[in-house]
């Protein structure tokens, strides 16, 4: 078991033509995913790989019974590109779009609401069940299968705490990136209760940066719901109020969204606080 | 992208919200011109994008034209908080009954936009929300369906807005709403919005966010840009397509990934802050990392005089670490650094991008194999030059 995805998951990839949607569909194929197609408007009867191209979605899930959808697709075209899976009927879109303007993406949680389809990112890595299958960018050599659940914020940091894990013998039952915005769509108290009731997760690493309240609702869903225990780093302690750190939603304002309000948080609700990412693993052993 | 007071509240006209009928002036002389022409009382506003200009002394109330020359002399020039003041907004003076604070921003947990308002306005919003929170009006708006009416009107009724005002206040939500939108903010605020004598609404101070993933859209907006306030280096590093920030530390840090970048910062304060050394910029090079980005990205993170070490650390995932190392070869050859650097490379091909490193043999150059290592590392190489 896992989450979100395993060896199962039918897989579209939204911009499978494009150069970076082309080099990662084929990686993704390499670990075993099932990659059943590819969409690119104008392009549709094209082959890519050994897989069919299709002009749209729905023709595309029509045609392979596809369940899952990476966006690939510039910032421009990505917020339409994911309404269009989520009306086509997927249930899993995983975009990993940087620079989607805010405005857009709260209009396309609302309607992936509505059509009860769950969105991962935008601005994420993906999501990898190491041995299994990976939907997005996730080296395949950061991880090995295992019993730990990781959720976080970032790509790099993930690659480097998850190397560590690997380095001291632990394994990872499913990576979740929920990405770097302000708006996502799936958050960390979302991600955090899959684990829970995940029975071959037992215990879970969160990986958060300063900005927003994310991880203080996801201490307050470790204090009151949560069995398994959690170990957690927050990036950001030395950076200054009022810059954006990257990430568009990596900004401390107003006071709010510090690392210090959240270590506390987290802390105060069990979860044990690395000071560094690589100490991670002696607190999940 | 944050605009002036000027720039918000003249946005706020074009979408029927009443502002006061003032002018930019950039020259004493001009303030004078602009007072006479409005006449009576007027007000001479510093146009900075820095809270506390008023406690600064960047707002001033002028009787006449005479008044007004005087205190546009003494704040255009002025330095506050770092920013010189190129430009003062000239406004009449407003004959204010009641403050109100009228907000729109994106709620980032909820994913919709937040209305938030007070007939408690003028001051500062986060104090008020920390002491009276119950006076503040919070309504979310559906994204796909927008504004209703009746949002309005509870609006109004909740906050407790005379009824005589509903209408004008109706208005001006509803503008505030479209100007939010169509400009793609992250915050539309009006504060205060005044409630005057003979019972109008008047927008007497005004703040607009733009969303920087817009910009490619609202070319208007665009043009309004101010990157005064903004360093040489961060705006190099724009134009390059490099995120940088200056900070105050001895550390120069060039790492793949924002999260990364932050997290590198933070080991080097970690080990470094009982000693007073940390951070010198945070700078993410993104995926790919090609010499010439490696080498630019160099150039601006050594532009600052306060670098005593430069912290390379990249985790390669699709990047790969012989690619970095051949770039930051040919940086080093080009920029010629004489601080010392410290290189970590991990993830894929991470021995080969080793190897390059040392077979290069240069002496100011030390490795490190995991990020613990690299910040010690360069902490030790700024402690050691004292």
């Amino acid at each position: 078991m896992s989450i979100l995805i395993d060896k199962t998951a039918r897989v579209l990839v939204q911009g499978i033509t494009g150069r970076q949607g082309g080099f990662h569909a084929k990686l993704m194929m390499e670990y075993g995913t099932d990659v059943v197609g590819g969409v690119t408007p104008g392009k549709g009867g094209e082959w890519f790989e050994g897989t069919p191209v299709f002009d749209t979605m729905r023709m595309a899930v029509e045609t392979t019974n596809a369940d899952v959808s990476l966006v690939t697709v510039p910032a421009r075209f990505a917020a339409d590109a994911i309404m269009e899976a989520a009306d086509a009927g997927i249930k899993l879109v995983i975009c990993l779009t940087e620079h989607i303007p805010v405005s857009d993406m709260m209009k396309v949680i609302a309607f992936c609401r509505r059509h009860g389809a769950r969105l991962i990112g935008p601005n994420c890595p993906g999501v990898m069940t190491p041995g299994q299958a990976k939907v997005g960018i996730i080296p395949a050599m950061v991880a090995t299968a295992g019993n730990v659940g990781v959720v976080s914020k970032s790509g790099t940091l993930t690659y480097e705490v998850g190397f560590a894990m690997k380095n001291q013998g632990i394994g990872i039952s499913t990576i979740v990136g929920i990405g770097g915005d302000p708006v996502i769509g799936t958050n960390f108290v979302d991600v955090l209760e899959m684990f829970e009731n995940d029975p071959e997760t037992e215990k879970v690493a969160l990986l958060g940066e300063i900005g927003g309240s994310a991880e203080i609702v996801a201490a307050d869903y470790i204090k009151n719901a949560m069995t398994k225990p959690v170990a957690a780093f927050i990036a950001g302690r030395s950076a200054p109020a009022g810059k954006r750190m990257g990430h568009a939603g990596a900004i401390v304002d107003g006071g709010e969204g510090s690392a210090e309000e959240k270590i506390l948080a987290l802390e105060a609700a069990g979860a044990r606080v690395a000071a560094n990412p690589e100490e991670i693993p002696n607190l999940l052993a | 992208m944050k605009l002036h007071e000027y720039q918000s509240k003249f946005l706020f006209a074009d979408y029927g919200i009443p502002i006061p009928r003032g002018k930019v002036a950039t020259s004493a002389d001009e303030a004078r011109a602009i007072a006479e022409e409005l006449g009576g009382i007027v007000v001479i506003k510093a146009q900075v994008q820095v809270g506390g200009r008023g406690k600064a002394g960047g707002v001033k109330v002028a009787r006449d034209a005479d008044e007004a020359q005087h205190h546009a002399e003494r704040i255009l020039g002025m330095n506050i908080k770092g920013l010189r003041v190129e430009r003062v907004l000239v406004d009449p003076g407003a004959d204010i009954e009641q403050e109100i604070y009228l907000a729109i921003t994106n709620d980032r947990g909820a994913g919709k936009p937040l209305i938030m308002t007070s007939m408690e306005g003028g001051m500062d919003i986060e104090a008020l929300n920390r002491e009276r929170p119950e006076a503040i009006i919070r309504e979310h708006i559906d994204p796909i369906m927008g504004l209703k009416d009746f949002q309005m009107t509870y609006i109004a009724s909740a906050m407790g807005m005379p009824r005589a005002q509903w209408r004008s206040f109706g208005k001006v939500l509803k503008g505030l709403y479209n100007c939010y939108r169509a400009s793609d903010a992250e915050l539309a605020e009006i504060n205060p919005l005044a409630i005057t004598g003979d019972g109008e609404l008047l927008a007497v101070d005004g703040k607009v966010i733009i969303d920087d993933n817009a910009l490619f859209r609202q070319p208007a907006l665009t043009e309004q840009r101010d990157s005064s306030g903004e360093p040489e280096s961060e705006r190099q590093a724009r134009e390059a397509g490099i995120t940088y920030i200056k900070l105050d530390g001895q550390i120069g840090c060039m790492v793949n990934g924002a999260g990364l970048a932050m997290t590198t910062m933070d080991m080097t304060k970690l080990y470094g802050d009982a000693d007073g050394i940390g951070p010198a910029n945070f700078l993410d090079i993104g995926g790919g990392a090609s010499p010439e980005q490696v080498a630019a990205a160099l150039r601006i993170i050594l532009s600052d005089s306060n670098v005593k070490c430069v912290l390379f650390n990249i985790f390669g995932g699709i990047t790969r670490c012989d690619e970095v190392a051949h770039g930051i070869l040919t940086a080093y050859n080009e920029v010629k650094p004489s601080v010392p650097m410290v290189i970590r490379l991990q993830g894929t091909n991470a021995v080969e991008g080793s190897n390059i490193i040392n077979e290069a043999r240069i002496p100011n150059i030390a490795s490190a194999d995991t990020l613990t290592e690299a910040a010690k590392r360069a902490v030790a190489a700024v402690k050691e030059q004292g």
